[in-house]
């Protein structure tokens, strides 16, 4: 067994803001030295990384491993579709309000039925309430636009500042690129400081010991219930990033299997590592884009790489980058 | 006046009679010993009076307030926390932060998520001060999964007296160490309690630790209290001496 801290209670060093700031820079970067393609690719990273995140408050921090997330994933991006079909919403900041909102709700709604039950059970009735939400959307065709989904024009940004130009790529991999990137950011900055409040450590000890944690006074059910909150919101936001860029919303975004998408790419990036889920959800996203490039059989082939990537590095790629790293830092220092 | 009174206090498990209409008192400043041999109904009774689970029926008295119905949250800010039998810790987290979380629920801080921890200077100095009494200050950048019981036990009781309890369950403290490191423990868990001038009950089956620590002691058989009184009286107890600690010594 370790004996040190996990990476989890680990707080800010100078080292750590150098290499964050340099990661900024690096990001802010790529618009001129990736082609569009590419930095459309990279935005979507970012937003899968913003869910990843949080999710990860649930399963890294609070022990809970949810299969419903695609719900909230699905809400924010139904809440802008719906915005823009019924109240002809074009202004981004108005969908992320809308977003957070619904996704708030929805949340409430879920966490409230689900955060009484742990293990097992939990993840299997998020699954449940997440397909509840996937066949509204399927049968409420009349709303939902059913299996057609519902299609989303580009948004305006920054009140109205910057609108949608005749080059809908170029605005897309720039202007809206910028914009993702900096709620991704802020996403990260405001995640940060949650896991490493006393709030944060109050979850962490539900995780470690739900009975000991109820005996130093933690009220179980109310801290997991805000967890799940603000998880959901984290995740609704990042839909309501992701439709403007992919131009159009499906049921297939509140099926399982998505769910199950966000839980892979916290594994496959490490949930015992803040920086897990981010890493895990660019990889995913990049692996899953040149497998379906690659060959018609792409989800049997994405399939292997992944249980080969998940027996390989079994704390995820930043732990076995850690591990690697503190390996030659000893072989160094001896 | 009693800090703690219990009165025809019952929890039965199907036909077992694990706490059968007990009155049970505590004094303030105390220090009391449960003993009794496995199954008596100590943890049990201990396990009603913390909120562990409800009793069937009966009174508990804090204070002369009643709190049988209080929630574990609520009893603890009325002041009584406990520690456990077998060990119970944040096993992923440092020593600090096990002692430190304790101290941020007492302070009603756990809900405060726009800051972080590191900022709340006084609560990590307190916790430094609580290990260093316990005698844990050295390791407390270790997880707590990765200490030796003895020290396991020191923490377990460590996290439940940060809360700054006027009454604290001690749920057998020493058991699973050896003889040298059970009298250090109860050395530097009585010091502490008595120096804060806590009230203690300590569930014990070492009769020389109950004889040497406790300023009275409670003897438990088949759910029901079967003597109380000074560690003397409770030597020449005969019926004490042929349930328990003949049963005890053999």
């Amino acid at each position: 067994m370790s004996t040190v801290a996990i990476p989890l209670t680990q707080t800010l060093s100078v080292k750590t803001v150098a290499w964050a700031v340099l990661i900024a820079a690096a990001l802010a970067v790529m618009p001129f030295a990736l082609g569009e393609y590419q930095t459309i690719l990279l935005a979507y990273g970012l937003i899968f990384a913003i869910a990843a995140l949080g999710l990860n408050l649930l399963l890294g921090y609070t022990g809970l491993l949810s299969f419903g997330h695609s719900a909230f994933f699905g809400t924010g991006a139904y809440a802008v579709a719906l915005m823009v079909k019924y109240l002809h919403v074009q202004s981004m900041e108005l969908f992320l309000l809308g977003t957070v909102g619904a996704s708030f709700v929805v949340a409430m709604l879920f966490g409230f039925v689900s955060v009484r039950y742990t293990k097992i059970f939990f993840s299997i009735l998020n699954l449940a309430l997440s397909q509840v939400l996937w066949s509204l959307a399927y049968k409420f065709y009349w709303v939902t636009g059913g299996t057609d989904g519902l299609r989303v024009p580009t948004p305006t940004l920054l009140g109205g500042a910057v609108g949608a130009t005749d080059d809908k790529v170029h605005f897309l991999a720039h202007a809206y690129y910028y914009y993702v990137l900096v709620l991704f950011i802020a996403c990260v900055l405001v995640m940060w400081v949650i896991v490493h409040s006393p709030f944060g450590k109050a979850l962490q000890a539900i995780r470690d010991n739900e009975t000991r944690a109820k005996f130093v006074g933690i009220r179980i059910r109310r801290y997991r219930l805000v967890a799940y909150l603000v998880s959901g919101v984290f995740t609704g936001i990042a839909g309501a990033l992701w439709v403007p860029l992919n131009g159009l919303t499906t049921p297939d975004i509140l099926y399982w299997q998505f769910s199950g998408e966000i839980v892979f790419m916290c594994v496959l990036g490490g949930f015992q590592y803040f920086t897990g889920p981010i890493i895990g959800a660019v990889v995913f996203n990049y692996l899953k884009s040149w497998v379906v490039g690659a060959t018609t059989y792409w989800q049997g082939l994405l399939g292997v790489i992944l249980v080969v990537l998940v027996v390989a590095l079994p704390t995820g790629i930043v732990g076995t980058a850690k591990r690697l790293i503190d390996k030659t830092r000893g072989a160094t220092s001896a | 006046m009693n800090l703690l009174e219990t009165r025809k206090l019952i929890k039965y498990f199907g036909d077992t009679h694990a706490v059968d209409n007990v009155d049970f008192r505590v004094g303030e400043g105390e220090v009391v010993a449960l003993i009794g041999s496995n199954g008596a109904g100590k943890t049990s009774l201990v396990n009603v009076i913390s909120g562990f689970f409800p009793p069937d029926s009966g009174q508990i008295l804090f204070r002369g307030a009643d709190v049988t119905h209080l929630k574990v949250h609520e009893r603890i800010k009325a002041g009584i926390a406990r520690s456990f039998q077998i060990v119970n810790l944040f096993d992923q987290l440092s020593l600090l932060d096990n002692v430190a979380l304790s101290i941020f629920s007492r302070e009603n801080a756990t809900q405060t998520f726009w800051l972080v921890a590191d900022r709340f200077g006084p609560v990590w100095q307190e916790a430094v001060d609580i290990l260093r009494q316990f005698g844990l200050d050295r390791t407390r950048e270790i997880v707590a999964g990765g200490i030796s019981q003895g020290e396991r036990k020191l923490l377990d009781v460590a996290v439940a007296y940060a809360l700054r309890p006027q009454l604290l369950f001690l749920d057998e403290p020493t058991s699973g160490v050896s003889t040298r490191d059970k009298a250090q423990i109860m050395d530097i868990v009585t010091s502490v309690v008595r120096s804060r001038k806590i009230t203690a009950v300590v569930i014990e089956h070492d009769m020389d630790i109950v004889f040497k620590y406790s300023d009275r002691i409670v003897a438990m058989h088949d759910g029901k209290i079967l003597a109380d009184g000074t560690p003397e009286e409770i030597r020449r107890n005969k019926a004490v001496t042929n349930t328990l600690i003949g049963a005890v010594d053999a």
